[in-house]
Order: structure tokens, then C-alpha cells, then sequence
């Protein structure tokens, strides 16, 4: 990989901003375009371009296979427990107005309401990245001779 | 003031339509998968760098234009980058640059 200069410099300088990319499109998907699923997709393209340029080995030192797969649950569980804390605090299954206590009724509590999407977004955004980045990986190791997936030993494994 | 912004924002949409309409022909008529990365890569950097000019000028001073600058930025950086990238793919792939010279295709390009 010493001689893609051109491309690790682009990646290098590219990497970043698509990451803050990512996060401008989760935080402002309340306001504008964007969202969850759309912020982790972008994230997770992040990765894929690390991958493609640095190799399957350096990005999984960065983020491991066990994190992603830590992370994928973790989104799953920020947006049920955000639901069932509505629950516990008066409100129905994901009514975000209950989240936040307010004399208004909970539909019409904006507070609560900017809270509980936020939040949910954000467990969105976390599981879909993490989900789409564990999948990457899955196909990316497909020629690696320590993933056997049919237990039949990979012989072109072997070279680098 | 107001027609003469008017007429530099289609001024500059209507070149760059006329750069990606040549770029269009360029990889429909050019010889080699080399030249067809030159039409496709410079003609797509220019007509692009066109339209989202002539897009700024018709939003004035507003957040969009800041957007549209910044979609500006990272076409100049990635558009070359990518036709480099699929060019040394080529390359080294074994796919070699049609040349002129008959003597020159045997050889490897260094």
C-alpha cells in the first residue's frame, strides 16, 4: 500500500470530514434533511474508505468486530429504553412529550419532544452504522485464510 | 444590477451544460478507456464547478452558497482522485494506453 500516495493523502484529508458530515446530518435531521439511518450510512462510508485505502487489518485496529457488534445492540437498547422511559414517566410507548415534565399536554411539549427524537435518532444512527459496518466486514474477510466459512481451508489465503 | 447577476448565473449554467454535454461525447467517442477517463474526468470537474457556480450566484449571500462551496471543494479533490484511482487500477491491471506508434505498444509504460 506505499505506493497509492495520492489516494492516502485524499483519504486522509476526506475521512474527517465525512465523519463530521455524518454528525451534521444526524444532529440537524430534526430540522432538515438527514436522520439516523441516512448519519449512519454516511458513517459507516467513513470506514468502507479507510478500509479501501488502509486495509481490512488497519480498520479492524480502529474498530474492532467485537465493538461493532457491542454498538449495533447498544442503538437498539438507547432507542427501547427511550421508549420505555416515557412509559415509567406517564406517556405511552415512545411519546416523548412524557420525557420532560411540562404543564402542556404531551403532544404539544416541545422540549420533550426535541429530547426523545434526538435520542432515538441517535440509536438509530448507531445501530444502522455499526449493523452496516458489521456486514462490511463480514464480505471483506470472505477471502481471509482464519474465516473458514465453509470449513474447507481457503489455500489462497495464503499470499499477500 | 439584479439582470446583470441574472444573466452571469445562466451564463455559467449553460457552460457548464455545454462542458458536460462535451464530456458526454468525449467518453462516447473517444478510442481507449485513457482518453475516456480524460473526457469523463476534467470535462465532469469544469461543467460541475459551472453549474454550482451559476447556482451560487442565483442564491446570493446565503447558507446555501456556503454548501454549494463546499460541494465545490470536495468535487476538486475527489473527481481527479477517483479517475487516478480507476486509472492505476487499469494499469495494473495489465490494460495499456493505445499509442500512435506500433513499436511503442509492446512496450511496458513505466
Amino acid at each position: 500500500m506505499n505506493h497509492h500516495i495520492v489516494l492516502r493523502v485524499v483519504a486522509k484529508l476526506l475521512i474527517p470530514s465525512i465523519l463530521l458530515f455524518a454528525l451534521y446530518t444526524q444532529f440537524h435531521g430534526d430540522y432538515g434533511p438527514g436522520g439516523g439511518f441516512q448519519a449512519g450510512v454516511i458513517y459507516t462510508a467513513a470506514f468502507i474508505l479507510h478500509t479501501l485505502v488502509f486495509g481490512l487489518e488497519n480498520t479492524k485496529k480502529i474498530i474492532s468486530p467485537t465493538l461493532v457488534q457491542v454498538l449495533s445492540a447498544v442503538g437498539v437498547i438507547l432507542y427501547a429504553s427511550v421508549g420505555f422511559a416515557s412509559i415509567f414517566l406517564g406517556g405511552n410507548f415512545l411519546e416523548y412529550g412524557a420525557l420532560i415534565p411540562s404543564a402542556l399536554p404531551h403532544a404539544a411539549n416541545p422540549g420533550g419532544q426535541h429530547l426523545g427524537i434526538l435520542l432515538v435518532e441517535l440509536g438509530v444512527g448507531i445501530t444502522v452504522s455499526s449493523v452496516i459496518l458489521s456486514i462490511f466486514y463480514n464480505f471483506a474477510a470472505e477471502d481471509d485464510s482464519d474465516i473458514e466459512a465453509d470449513g474447507i481451508p481457503n489455500e489462497k489465503g495464503k499470499h499477500e | 444590477m439584479e439582470l446583470l447577476f441574472t444573466l452571469l448565473e445562466w451564463l455559467c449554467l449553460l457552460l457548464g451544460s455545454i462542458f458536460l454535454i462535451i464530456g458526454g461525447i468525449g467518453i462516447h467517442r473517444f478510442p481507449d478507456l485513457f482518453t475516456r477517463f480524460h473526457a469523463a474526468s476534467i470535462t465532469d470537474t469544469l461543467g460541475a464547478g459551472f453549474i454550482l457556480l451559476g447556482l451560487m450566484i442565483a442564491a446570493g449571500m446565503t447558507l446555501v452558497t456556503v454548501k454549494l462551496l463546499m460541494i465545490l471543494i470536495f468535487i476538486f479533490i475527489t473527481s481527479p482522485s477517483s479517475t487516478h484511482a480507476l486509472a492505476k487500477a487499469a494499469i495494473h491491471g495489465g490494460l495499456k494506453p493505445k499509442l500512435d506508434d506500433q513499436k511503442d505498444n509492446q512496450e511496458k509504460p513505466s
